[in-house]
Formats: structure tokens, C-alpha cells, sequence
């Protein structure tokens, strides 16, 4: 353990984090699971979504742009939380479209998989039906719009990753959407499919022509667990045998 | 890429083909062609090196920034609870009736463009419009034929500032210590020259004096912070943004006392070490754009701006007027330091706070411009003096924006500690039967609470105050106050994207008189997961109005509520309209 190791609790649980960790990222390693969308593990976070807010000293905050801090008193896995956060996965259905028994994501789908995990049967909400066309110009892969959940990783990936910019915003509000840098299509851009950009996409807005069935339907990732549990995997291997 | 246009290129040059200028240049382009369009977004984007999704994510952000042509004359009509009851709706159809379009078009000539937008800051004389740069105030119907006329009249060049109505009232109905008596251009600064920086701070600090936006951090502890935080330069930033409907006291400040606003700006230039002092207006204000350049210009003539400030030797300070474009999200203080550096006005998480990372990633104070008067002001006149007024949490007094059912609206300086019935009384409303306190964001008080303070430790306010007498309906306003916070969440996070739109739908339910018990109850547990879940105060606050009203007004709710258990939001008999008329016959019992 070094001099500078940070530790904080969550749900009453001590947890240890290095300098410069986010509380998401401390989280993760020590094997502790807060529901989140919008943050992969590879790309700096953005706080679009807001699952993964905790009761952080009693104020509510994003895990995933929280740093760690000394002392911190965090709860996570409260019902008052998990029904907020499971609203916002409802907001997300009801924002685009996501008919699960026919998208090709099923089973894959980050989406799909936290409605499940946080126990949202239907939505109740009111559909929004926004009219978003579909983008099938390149030639590897498809953008389909009303998919989109905003969550931002395909920007981050293309400009820090890729160092493309492919993806940007356009609008603000519930207007807005996902922009290309291109005026006829993804097939304008430099987007290839071998980028980062094309394999961070928790839904099926971002797909790749061609591969979307080589893994059927029952076999796929959370068809096997649910999410979540990889990261949760990681506290039963450092428990003392 | 061809050679981009002339102009624009001296556009870009102008701003130093600087990325952080962006919304300096993409205001400037919208002034000169009236949009930006594509070509224009690939010229500004090769020159300044970024990508044009980029530029276009910037400009798409700001209502006053056009991606396509629209109208030579832009006529946006304020949208408030208070307009309305004004008459901005006959207004509106006046526009439409005579120029032959609905609200959202564009005449065929190309001449008009007709628009709701959201407050102006004129909630003293509504109904109120921009007519491009220029705002008219107090119109009726009958005044709308003269304006279209004067407009066709000027032509493409001529300045529009002749039109009818274009005539904003100074709104300062009564001043108290802050804005009374002879305030001398640099009264601030002189005395703050002759104490040490850090003592400056102590001052400010033992006034006790808190942020006038609304919030209330203790601007003392604040001034502390941003001059304790390491960086290579550090900045004041004067937020003149004042977005909150039915605020309007900044403006009385920027017309009539701007020098007193300077001359704190520069009080916390010396106060923090900073060489410059940035002041975001909010676009809506920008007819006073040529007023406050020209004051800045006399300050740097008479040396209170520049080198060697009032002859001091080494403290040099001046300050850069930035003009929003049409984002109520801007006045929240860390998107307004994205619009600042040229981005889309979305907010940072925090931490790091402005006073360690604000401005370019520099140390930063922002403060609310009364703020900043406060300042000058305790500097000339000492901090004892200020605690004398107001209450023992909350000295000095307050510039409060009175509008509405009321029969001197206006601009009000009075003690920390009023009582609501006091503010109605100096309005003239002994009617009023809903006072909305600190705008949208704020809360729906009723009059069992008229006796509440404004205060910090009661009700904490910027200064709106929104009079409603008896004969309004508490849940109408309600829905026209959930419209504007859709029409004004930035987009970044969910919660608040896709709830203010949510809660607005939920709001029409009930204002149409079909929500049940349930749906009522639906609505509120919604408002309570925006609140809680939302990144920034705009979202965190959207949903106050309805859970406001709700808990202060149940029986307006009461008086709209169903009976049943269960209503649909579909209209059957609507939805089966087009079915009915193509198969010629109405569904059967077995059919639906």
C-alpha cells in the first residue's frame, strides 16, 4: 500500500484508490459495481448520462468525473438511487427508439442489459418517436440515429483515439444529436472501421456491416451474466482463499 | 478548398484566427450574412485548424446563430408568463396576421423572420421583441403595421434603432445606499490602492458581502481562493448574463451605473492579481454593445483601465466585453467559461471549481455584476458600512426585479430581510395571489408565505420576482415555465434532456385537464429524479415550478384533476381519424 493511496468508503465498504483515480475507477478495481453508461474504461469520462451518480458526503455526484478523495462517504446501491437511475434508463428508451426483440445489439446492448439489471420491466414514460434518418453511406459500417443515447463515447474516441473528430454534437436540448464531419454521410468521413470510435457504441447506433449475427441471440455477453458481473468478478479473485 | 470570401477571412483575422474567439467570429458572420453556412463553417474551421463538426457543434448550440438563411429581420417575441399576460399573444397574431406567416417561418420575400424567444430582460415593459439587435418594448397590436413598414422601409443597411417602440425604459424605480448619492468613476479602485491586495480581501471579506446571482457564496471566501490558486494568470469574469426571467436588474446596471461595474471589475483585478477582467453579456443585451465600448474607452483615456492603473505603477487591468448568443445555460458560471473560450455552453463537473481551473484553465473568480457593485462600493465606503444594512446572514441590501400583475413594476434596491408583502407593496399589487421569487429556477409562493424574507437564509434569490394577481391560472404558468426549461437544457446529460421534455408533457396532461391522480403522482416522482440526477442547477432546478405549485397550490391541481383511475394519452377517437375516413365507416365494438 503506498503513502499515497486514498481510501474512502461505499455502501460501507473501505475501498483503496491510487492518486488521480475517479471513484468509478477505484470501484472497479476493488471489484465494487456502480451502474454506469456513458463511461468506458478506455476513453476520459464525460458525465453524460448520469447513472452512475452516488450520494457522495451527502451530495449527489458522477462516480465517473468524481475524483477519489480521502475520507469520502459514498452510497451507491440505495433504492432511492436505484429507481433514479433506473428512470434515467427509461428516459433513454423513450428518447429513441430501442425495440429489443428485433435490434441487432440484443444481448450485447449496455442499454438493454442495465434495464434488466436495474429491473425496469416496461417503460411507462411517453415514446418520443424522434425522426432520425439512418446513415448507411459507408461502406463497413452503419449509423442508425434512433439509437442514440447521446452518451458521447464515440466522439471521445474519435478525437482522442483516433484523432479523427469523425463525431460531434449538433443541437442542444432534446433536440440534439449526434453530428458527422462530413455533409454526405459517415462514408465522407475518415471513419474507418478498424477505429476505436466504431467499438465503443453501448447500443446499435454505431454497427459494423456484416458481423452483427456471427454471435447468435443466448450466447452473447449478457446473455451469460449480467453487467456488471465481470467487474464484480474482481472481488471474488482478491478475497483471501 | 476554395478561396474563402474576403469578409470572412477579415473576420477570422480580426479575432487572430483564434479557436477560443470562435463565438466572437461566428457572431460576427451571422451579423454580416445573416447565417453561417457551410462553406463558411469549412472556411472558419481550416483556419482556426479544427474540424468542421466542431464549429458546427459550437454554432448549433446558440439560438442566435443560424446554420441557414433565414429572415433580413429577425422578430423574436418574448415568451414569458409575464408577456403573455401583457398581450403578447395578440402581439404574435398581429405579426403573423400581417405579414402572412405563423410563428417559425420566414416571409416568401425573405425580409421576416417571426420567433418565440425566451425573457428578454424587459419583464417592466412586456410585451417586448428583439428586432434584430434592437429591442422594442410595451407593443400592442396596433403598433405591429408601423413597425413591418419602418422595417421594409430601411433596407438592407440602414440601422433599425428608428423603429416604433424601440425605447427602453431605465426601470430603476428606487435606489437605497448602493446606487444613491454621487458614486465617482473610480471611488473603488482609489480606495483599494491603498491597502494590499490581501487587505482588499479581508474587506470584502468582513462585509459579509454574498453573490448576488442567487446563490450566495460568500465572495470574500471566494476572492481568497481564486488569488490562493497557483497559475501562470488569473482572471475576473463579470457574469452580465442575466438569463432568469423576469430578471432585469443587470441591465439597469450596465445602462445607468456601468462605471461602478468597472470600477469593482478592476477592484477584483487588483484584488486577484488578474490583467484581465472578461464581462459576458448576455446576447440579448447587445444594443447596449456600442454604449459599453464606449465607456471602456473612456476609462482607458482617463487611466482606470490599461497600464499603470491610476498611476500605480505595474497594475495593469482592462476588460473584454463578450456577447452570448441566445443560452439561458450560460448564466450557470462553468458553461459560461466554455462560452467564454468559444465552445457550446455545455457546464464542467466540478471539481476542479473556477477559482482553481476556470477561464483557459486558470484561476477564476465569476461574479454576478450587483456582486461587483457591492464590491466597489464596500471599498469606498468601508465594510462596516455595508453590514448596516440588511440581516445578520445577509448584509447589504438587494436589487430586486419586480414585474408582472403589479402597478409599478420595476427595479427596487431594498434591505436583506423584506418581506414579500413589503415587495408587493412597493409594487402596488395588494392582489397578488402568486408571487414566483427568483424566477423558474426559484419558487411559486403563496400568500400564506407573504410574510417570508428575502434573505438567504429564506428565500434566496437573483432578484425576480414575478407578480400574478388572482384572475391567473398557477398551472398554466407552471407549463409555460416547464417549456422554457426545455427550450433551454443544454442537452448534456439525460436527466435533464430528456426530463424538462418529459415534464412538460406531463404538465400538458394535466393543463388539458386529462390527468388522473396518478399521473399527477407520476409527474412529481419524475421531477424528483431530474432534480436529483441532473449535472448542473439548470436541471437540478427544473423541475421547481411544478413541485412548487404542486405543494403550494394544490388546489389549482385539484380543480384540473380526472375522476377515473385511468385516462390514455391517446385521443382514440383523434387517432382513428384518418382510419374512419378512408374505410368510410367507424370501427366496430369487436374492432377496437
Amino acid at each position: 500500500m503506498a503513502a499515497t493511496d486514498i481510501h474512502f468508503t461505499i455502501d460501507g465498504v473501505g475501498v483503496t484508490a491510487a492518486a488521480g483515480q475517479s471513484v468509478i475507477q477505484a470501484c472497479d478495481a476493488a471489484g465494487i459495481y456502480i451502474p454506469r453508461l456513458c463511461h468506458h474504461p478506455d476513453l476520459a469520462p464525460a458525465g453524460n448520462c448520469r447513472v452512475c451518480t452516488c450520494v457522495i458526503n451527502g451530495r449527489n455526484g458522477a462516480a465517473c468525473v468524481t475524483p477519489a478523495a480521502a475520507g469520502m462517504v459514498i452510497e451507491s446501491a440505495t433504492v432511492q438511487l436505484t429507481e433514479d437511475r433506473r428512470t434515467i434508463i427509461e428516459m433513454l428508451f423513450v428518447e429513441g427508439e430501442h425495440p429489443c426483440p428485433y435490434c441487432v445489439a440484443s444481448g450485447n446492448c449496455e442499454l438493454q442489459a442495465l434495464g434488466y439489471r436495474l429491473g425496469l420491466v416496461a417503460p411507462k414514460l411517453p415514446y418520443q418517436w424522434p425522426k432520425r434518418p439512418l446513415d448507411a453511406t459507408h461502406p463497413d459500417i452503419y449509423l442508425d440515429h434512433d439509437r442514440c443515447i447521446l452518451c458521447s463515447r464515440c466522439i471521445r474516441a474519435s478525437r482522442m483515439e483516433d484523432g479523427k473528430s469523425v463525431f460531434g454534437w449538433s443541437g442542444r436540448g432534446i433536440r440534439m444529436q449526434l453530428n458527422i464531419d462530413a455533409d454526405g454521410g459517415l462514408g465522407k468521413t475518415q471513419m474507418a472501421a478498424i477505429d476505436k470510435a466504431a467499438h465503443v457504441c453501448p447500443v446499435a447506433c454505431i454497427v459494423i456491416k456484416r458481423d452483427s449475427y456471427k454471435v447468435p441471440n443466448g450466447d452473447r455477453t449478457y446473455d451469460q451474466a449480467p453487467i456488471g458481473a465481470e467487474i464484480e468478478a474482481r472481488k471474488k479473485e482478491t478475497l483471501p482463499s | 478548398m476554395p478561396n474563402p470570401d474576403p469578409v470572412l477571412s477579415d473576420i477570422i483575422q480580426r479575432f487572430g484566427a483564434d479557436r477560443g474567439r470562435l463565438l466572437d467570429i461566428a457572431e460576427a458572420i451571422q451579423q454580416r450574412f445573416g447565417h453561417i453556412g457551410k462553406s463558411a463553417v469549412g472556411s472558419v474551421a481550416e483556419a482556426l485548424g479544427m474540424h468542421a463538426v466542431e464549429v458546427e457543434d459550437m454554432i448549433s448550440f446558440y439560438a442566435f446563430l443560424d446554420r441557414t438563411p433565414r429572415g433580413r429581420c429577425r422578430v423574436r417575441l418574448s415568451r414569458t408568463p409575464i408577456s403573455l399576460i401583457k398581450g403578447a399573444g395578440a402581439v404574435a397574431a398581429a405579426f403573423e396576421a400581417a405579414l402572412g406567416i405563423s410563428i417559425g417561418e420566414t416571409t416568401p420575400d425573405g425580409d421576416f423572420t417571426l420567433e418565440w424567444t425566451s425573457d428578454i430582460g424587459m419583464a417592466d415593459q412586456e410585451p417586448a421583441a428583439l428586432v434584430n439587435r434592437v429591442v422594442l418594448t410595451e407593443l400592442t397590436p396596433a403598433d405591429v403595421p408601423a413597425i413591418i413598414a419602418a422595417v421594409r422601409a430601411a433596407g438592407d443597411d440602414q440601422p433599425l434603432a428608428a423603429l416604433p417602440k424601440a425605447n427602453v425604459r431605465p426601470s430603476l424605480v428606487h435606489s437605497g445606499p448602493l446606487l444613491s448619492g454621487t458614486i465617482g468613476r473610480a471611488d473603488g479602485i482609489e480606495a483599494a490602492l491603498l491597502m494590499s491586495p490581501d487587505e482588499v480581501i479581508a474587506q470584502i471579506a468582513a462585509s459579509r458581502v454574498r453573490g448576488r446571482g442567487g446563490a450566495g457564496f460568500p465572495t470574500g471566501v471566494k476572492w481568497r481562493l481564486t488569488r490562493k490558486a497557483t497559475g501562470s494568470e488569473h482572471f475576473i469574469v463579470c457574469n452580465a448574463d442575466e438569463g432568469e426571467p423576469g430578471t432585469f436588474k443587470d441591465r439597469v446596471l450596465l445602462s445607468a451605473f456601468f462605471d461602478v461595474v468597472c470600477d469593482g471589475m478592476t477592484v477584483a483585478g487588483y484584488a486577484l492579481g488578474a490583467r484581465q477582467g472578461l464581462l459576458y453579456v448576455r446576447g440579448e443585451y447587445s444594443y447596449l454593445w456600442d454604449s459599453l465600448q464606449q465607456a471602456l474607452e473612456t476609462r482607458r483615456a482617463l487611466g482606470l483601465l490599461g497600464t499603470g492603473i491610476c498611476g500605480r505603477p505595474g497594475f495593469d487591468f482592462d476588460i473584454r466585453i463578450q456577447l452570448g448568443a441566445g443560452a439561458y445555460i450560460c448564466g450557470e458560471e462553468s458553461a459560461l467559461l466554455e462560452s467564454l473560450e468559444g465552445k457550446r455552453g455545455a457546464p464542467r463537473d466540478r471539481p476542479p471549481f473556477p477559482t482553481e481551473r476556470g477561464y483557459l484553465g486558470k484561476p477564476t473568480a465569476i461574479d454576478n455584476v450587483e456582486t461587483l457593485v457591492c464590491a466597489a462600493r464596500i471599498m469606498a465606503k468601508g465594510a462596516t458600512w455595508f453590514t448596516a444594512f440588511g440581516t445578520a446572514e445577509s448584509t447589504g441590501t438587494k436589487m430586486m426585479s419586480l414585474s408582472g400583475d403589479c402597478a409599478r413594476p420595476g427595479v427596487y434596491e431594498v434591505p436583506f430581510g423584506i418581506t414579500v408583502n413589503d415587495l408587493l407593496e412597493l409594487a402596488g399589487a395588494p392582489e397578488a395571489a402568486y408571487v414566483q421569487v427568483s424566477g423558474p429556477s426559484g419558487q411559486a409562493v403563496a400568500p400564506k408565505d407573504f410574510g417570508r424574507r428575502i434573505a438567504y437564509e429564506d428565500l434566496s434569490t437573483g432578484g425576480s420576482t414575478m407578480i400574478f394577481g388572482p384572475q391567473r391560472d398557477v398551472v398554466d404558468i407552471a407549463l409555460e415555465f416547464a417549456e422554457f426549461f426545455v427550450a433551454e437544457s443544454c442537452g448534456w446529460c439525460t436527466p435533464c434532456r430528456v426530463g424538462t421534455t418529459l415534464l412538460k408533457q406531463g404538465m400538458e396532461k394535466i393543463v388539458a385537464g386529462n390527468a388522473t391522480l396518478s399521473d399527477i403522482q407520476a409527474t412529481e416522482k419524475l421531477a424528483g429524479s431530474v432534480t436529483r440526477m441532473s449535472r448542473c442547477g439548470l436541471g437540478q432546478s427544473a423541475p421547481n415550478p411544478i413541485l412548487t405549485t404542486m405543494r403550494n397550490f394544490p388546489q389549482a391541481y385539484e380543480a384540473r384533476l380526472r375522476a377515473e383511475d385511468f385516462v390514455p394519452r391517446v385521443d382514440l377517437p383523434a387517432a382513428l381519424a384518418d382510419a374512419i375516413e378512408v374505410q368510410g365507416r367507424a370501427p366496430t365494438a369487436g374492432e377496437i
